[in-house]
């Protein structure tokens, strides 16, 4: 017993000496944030940025949390909407527009992302949607569908079994693996192949899986479920693809970016990155992957994002956690179109900093 | 340890001065501070209108704050003369149930929300420039709190429905909080947590509803602790200090600035219910900031000069109060006259 003891304190302070020395050894990049970027209308507030990302004409989307989300009575449910809104900037943050005012899906957001043909995406985890809106600013399609009600719960005792542990979706899959199609459970993140082909990362609830959908939204496959195995997934938290079609899967809960090909076969996993939570691959002739990492549950003690080559090697980090400018509280999403040039959205702070790191 | 021998010491402290008595019984043959009310000082468009007037602050330059429960919580400015200037913070994601509104010295506006659990600071334009808590997250649904369930301790930065927010001169941030737990947090200017002090109770440095606060030019901390009937005062390290009792449930507190400070104390235990309650409160204590009681005002009603539930209260000058009312729906502007005893006191002042 003494000597197993001893031997885990060993294991532990060798893990610990490894992981240091991985720490240290990361390149620190310097960057700067502009100051005062997003010019807002007096009677429009940001709240919690939850996404932001630009088309190819420098055009900037914010998807955030702001007003209340509104709850009407209906006997023993509740039906809510409200709670989240879209709005586009000019490539300066001159204020442009809101796009989809009141839509039926805006009620948690989670994710924006714009495509190759300049669609705007977001993801919503409080409707279980992903709404697809034409660059004019209209709906094109939608995936999944917005619970009708809520109805009040009563928490489990702790320790109850399986708790937490997610559906199978009442086909006889593992936990998490979710049904068939576009049911999602608090959906994450949305990113394409080449083809048009769309992948969900779903997400933040009982399910711990990708899907994949047609460029017409049938669905395809999906893959994963709850687990620390390679191929499964402990909250899929953000997702991105490569030129090749590769999608990497930010599975936030196993510390871990794991790296699939378009049909889901794990090709390789990379860690020494912290706790992942939403990723963005730069669009040149060389890509380049950014990981943000946030250690801590309210964004003041541990944060970074880290930039790597698509192989996982880490070329440097930069950024800590905080209020002030040049920190990062609760960064919940990337925007990386121009090399060094990023949008981070953050939850905590209820804004978006431009960053443009100082390359050598 | 250090705390125990630290406890045990003030105990004896407690015991040897009478400022501590333990005795809720309020204060007798207290002087009566005359007093006028302004009528209809703030001027409303109208489309507009105020719901439970929650929180009341000035800023330098004599313009009123308004943090109200209307048909949503929302924030309005006035100006000195109390016409209608704009409204601040529209459709906020921090705003859900109104508690109090500050002003710093920078003349930026600072919200409390007691319904998104957040602490909210606005440059004198009226943009957010920082939040403190964060709102639960609306995905997590409604979930049944079983009865008689135990309350988690509580975390650097969640805060469990907060009531009021302070400063020190090195721009420390001081939040009580509040309804859920039952502690004041010290954060520094940009927001990271130092330290707390406080648990639920009826001991000393305990407290049971701390429901406002307001700190003095040297960064003493005054907690009203509403239901165990006293103002608590903690140094700027948040150690205890004293008691002061005898002035009724504390609802409201404000310390006026300028060299010779006044510490304002409402009684405001609810006035539309028992005429028991009716007949005894309502009304608003002028002290020294040593605790000695200089004079009380008001009582209990819904009429002009009346107090119909007041829910703070703005003394930047303090002979000009502006008081928020939570069952009248209305800001008062309380113009205190001087009397023998306190127009020495003002002399000072100049």
């Amino acid at each position: 017993m003494t000597r197993l003891s001893c031997l885990a304190v060993l294991l532990t302070a060798g893990v610990l000496a490894a992981r240091l020395s991985a720490q240290s050894s990361v390149a620190a990049i310097s960057f700067d944030s502009a100051p005062n970027l997003l010019k807002m209308p007096a009677d429009i507030h940001l709240g919690e940025v939850a996404g932001v990302a630009t088309d190819s004409k420098g055009q900037l989307f914010v998807y955030t949390r702001t007003g209340n989300p509104t709850a009407g009575l209906g006997n023993s449910r509740l039906f809510t909407h409200g709670g989240s809104r879209l709005f586009q900037f000019d490539p300066k943050g001159t204020f442009v527009r809101e796009i989809g005012q009141g839509v039926y899906a805006f009620l948690f957001a989670h994710a924006v992302r714009v495509d190759a043909q300049d669609n705007v995406w977001i993801v919503d985890e409080g409707s279980n949607q992903v709404v697809k809106f034409a660059p004019d600013g209209r709906v094109l399609m939608i995936l999944g569908r917005k619970p009708e009600a809520v109805t009040i719960r009563v928490p489990a005792p702790e320790n109850a079994a399986g708790a937490g542990a997610g559906r199978g979706g009442g086909r006889g899959g593992p936990a998490g693996s979710g049904g068939a199609g576009d049911q999602f459970a608090r959906p994450s993140d949305v990113a394409w192949d080449g083809k048009g082909n769309i992948f969900v990362a779903d997400g933040h609830g009982t399910n711990a899986r990708i899907a994949k959908f047609e460029p017409g939204g049938r669905f395809l496959k999906s893959w994963g479920s709850r687990g620390s195995e390679p191929g499964q997934f402990d909250t899929p938290h953000s997702i991105a693809t490569d030129a090749q079609g590769n999608v990497y899967v930010a599975d936030q809960g196993n510390k871990r970016i794991q790296v699939f090909d378009g049909d889901g076969t794990v090709k390789s996993q990379i860690t020494g990155i912290g706790v992942p939570t939403t990723l963005c691959i730069s669009r040149g002739a060389h890509q380049y992957l950014y990981s943000s990492h946030t250690g801590d549950a309210y964004g003041m003690d541990d944060a970074a994002i880290y930039k790597l080559e698509l192989d996982g090697r880490v070329i440097g980090k930069f950024g800590s956690a905080g209020k002030q400018m040049k920190e990062l509280g609760l960064v919940n999403s990337i925007d990386c179109r121009t090399d060094n040039e990023l949008y981070v959205g953050e939850l905590s702070n209820w804004r978006v900093q431009k960053l443009t790191l100082r390359v050598r | 340890m250090c705390r125990l021998v630290l406890g045990i010491f003030l105990a004896a402290v407690v015991g040897a001065h009478p400022v501590f008595a333990q005795s809720k019984a309020k204060a007798e043959n207290v002087p009566e501070i005359q007093y006028d009310s302004v009528p209809n000082f703030v001027k409303l468009p109208p489309n507009l209108y105020l719901g439970e007037g929650i929180g009341v602050a000035t800023n330098s330059k004599g313009h009123v704050f308004v943090y109200t429960r209307s048909g949503d919580t929302r924030l309005f400015e006035f100006d000195q003369t109390g016409a209608y200037v704009r409204e601040l913070g529209q459709g906020l994601y921090g705003f859900e149930f109104a508690h109090a509104v500050r002003v710093d010295k920078d003349d930026n506006i600072w919200a409390v929300d007691e319904g998104t659990n957040m602490v909210i600071k606005f440059n004198p334009e009226g943009r957010v420039v920082m939040v403190i808590g964060r709102r639960p997250e609306a995905t997590e649904g409604l979930v049944a709190t079983p009865p008689g369930a135990p309350t988690p301790p509580p975390e650097p930065y969640v805060f469990s429905r907060p009531t009021d927010v302070g400063w020190d001169a090195a721009g420390n941030i001081f939040v009580t909080d509040g309804y859920g737990n039952s502690r004041v947090v010290k954060f520094d200017k940009n927001g990271r947590f130092l330290k707390q002090a406080g648990t639920r109770g009826n001991q000393t440095g305990q407290l049971n509803l701390p429901h406002t606060m307001a700190m003095d030019a040297q960064g003493n901390v005054y907690v009203g602790d509403r239901s165990n009937v006293r103002v608590q005062v903690f140094d700027n390290d948040l150690n205890f200090k004293a008691i002061y009792d005898g002035v009724g449930n504390p609802w409201a507190v404000c310390i006026s600035p300028g060299p010779h400070q006044y510490l304002f104390v409402s009684n405001s235990l609810p006035d539309n219910g028992l005429a028991q309650y009716r007949d005894t409160t309502g009304e608003i204590y002028k002290m020294e900031l040593d605790g000695t009681i200089i004079g009380k005002f008001g009582k209990a009603g819904k009429q002009l000069k009346e107090f119909s539930t007041v829910h703070e209260i703005d003394c930047r000058n303090p002979n000009e109060l502006f008081v928020a009312e939570i069952t009248a729906w209305r800001i008062q502007k309380i113009l205190l006259r001087p009397s023998p005893s306190t127009a020495a006191g003002k002399e000072e002042d100049r």
